[in-house]
């Protein structure tokens, strides 16, 4: 399928393209919705919190692992197969129609390697650092929404996110978004790299690849959650 | 020299290309020519190798370009360029990139000399100035001038046009019809066009194929093709009552039966 690239510094540059619509093209979408369900979380255990025996730091507790381990992987992913997995399916569908893989395949270029493996390689680079990114900024979100709203002290939440922390539960989420940023750039780019017809056809690859990405991201959580934890 | 050799090729049930044979010459411009779905661009696909024939050959200059393995036929393919019916330019590459890419990706020459190359080959099919312009911001002759000039940029021993007039008016067809003439003779290149413009097949149909259902009906040149007998070419090429009309005053005319009408045309309104 793959080939040894005709021009190294050709595929270099295209890969450092893709790192930057992949990665700093989604930072936006990810800050945003990390740092609101980290917000969520932290009002929503405080309101199933109501023991007085519970310490008010198990909320940070609970806040920080949940992120961790399924929040910033498993939703910034679903995010991710939506933003970059439909541009993904979109670009390549919209090459294949209007013949501009042809023209590369007539000039002699591997266009699976020269289209999808920097795509492919781009996501495994920059999901899990996008998914790290998410981690820290959701339980920042949690602080922010537990001091304005006077739920929990920034001194007892901070000190909430140390006690009982396990480094693994870190590393777990990272295999998953190396699992998932394979997911999201492979699928889109065979819905897209295979399109036939028009216009239309773009629209429903992209919404295909989107979905299956989903549901497979899905599937590989529950695998992956059964097989690791 | 190309040549085609018993080509067959299917879809399903549906068999589009019938055992076509036929011999592409150097440093002349080669036309298929054929009504919407006789089966010329699948020819011409085959002929580039994006589609496989079932059966028979492509020869590149004797040798066997269907029988070769992907590495052999990368070699051969960078002796090809081909302008696309839609121009297929890289929408996200401004004019200069576009023309710069396969220089990028198979040459080590330094900034400056691809970009002096660039500027040689827009010169050549005379559009200069464009070099910054993005593809959505040109029209769709100079989409197909640029497109041209990405596909003669590595100076290719073949160049395929696949119905390069489509979309354009008359003068800017005539004028694209020219450039891919010149540049023929000029570089010696084996051309093949897929067109069903009346007029390019007039002025530059050196070796002229009439495909008709799939299979080869008819082939000649441009100065055979207006007296030939074949029902089905004459149908497809004088279509309309005002072209039979053309015909038959200009098959009068060199018979000698009208002494002295060189152009049927002349005085109509």
């Amino acid at each position: 399928m793959f080939s040894r690239p005709e021009n190294g510094k050709m595929y270099w540059k295209e890969f450092v393209h893709q790192c930057t619509e992949i990665g700093f093209g989604s930072l936006g979408i990810v800050a945003i919705i990390s740092i609101f369900i980290g917000a969520v979380s932290t009002i929503q255990t405080a309101y199933q919190l109501v023991s007085p025996l519970i310490p008010p730091s198990t909320i940070a507790q609970i806040v920080r692992d949940t992120v961790i381990l399924e929040f910033a992987p498993t939703l910034v992913c679903i995010v991710l197969a939506g933003v970059a997995g439909s541009r993904i399916a979109s670009e390549l569908g919209n090459m294949r129609i209007s013949e501009q893989i042809d023209a590369l395949e007539i000039m002699g270029i591997n266009t699976k390697t020269y289209l999808i493996l920097p795509k492919i390689l781009a996501a495994l680079l920059m999901i899990p650092f996008l998914v790290v990114i998410a981690m820290a900024l959701g339980i920042w979100g949690g602080r922010l929404a537990g001091v304005a709203s006077g739920i929990i002290s920034g001194v007892i939440y901070d000190k909430g996110l140390l006690e009982f922390f396990v480094p693994y539960n870190v590393i777990f989420a990272l295999i998953k978004s190396y699992v998932f940023a394979f997911i999201i750039s492979s699928i889109p780019a065979f819905y897209g790299y295979y399109v036939k017809g028009g216009a239309l056809e773009i629209g429903r690859a992209s919404t295909k690849a989107v979905v299956v990405s989903c549901i497979l991201i899905l599937f590989a959580d529950y695998v992956l959650s059964a097989m690791l934890l | 020299m190309i040549e085609v050799k018993n080509i067959w090729k299917s879809f399903g049930d549906k068999t589009v290309i019938q055992g076509v044979s036929a011999e592409m010459k150097a440093g002349q411009c080669n036309l298929i020519i054929g009504a919407s779905g006789s089966g010329k661009t699948v020819l011409m696909k085959c002929m580039v190798g994006l589609f496989a024939p079932d059966q028979g050959n492509v020869l590149y200059q004797g040798l066997d370009f269907t029988a070769m393995s992907p590495v052999e036929k990368t070699e051969i393919r960078k002796e090809i360029g081909m302008l696309f019916q839609g121009s297929a330019l890289f929408d996200s590459l401004n004019v200069e990139e576009n023309i710069m890419f396969p220089l990028s990706m198979f040459t080590n020459w330094p900034i400056k000399r691809r970009l002096d190359r660039v500027n040689e080959v827009l010169e050549r099919v005379n559009l200069t100035g464009v070099n910054k312009k993005f593809p959505a911001e040109l029209s769709g002759g100079m989409k197909k001038r640029v497109a041209l000039a990405r596909a003669i940029v590595l100076n290719p021993k073949y160049l395929f046009c696949d119905e390069p007039n489509s979309g354009l008016d008359p003068q800017t067809s005539l004028v694209i019809d020219k450039l891919i003439q010149e540049i023929t003779i000029e570089y010696n290149i084996t051309t093949v066009i897929n067109t069903h413009d009346m007029n390019s097949v007039m002025e530059i149909g050196n070796y002229i194929l009439y495909m008709f259902n799939g299979h080869k009906e008819w082939e000649g040149s441009n100065k055979e093709i207006i007296f030939s007998d074949n029902q089905r070419l004459n149908d497809f090429i004088f279509a309309s009552e005002f072209l039979k009309d053309a015909k038959n005053m200009r098959m009068l005319s060199s018979s000698g039966k009208i002494p002295g009408n060189k152009n049927p045309l002349a005085g109509k309104s």
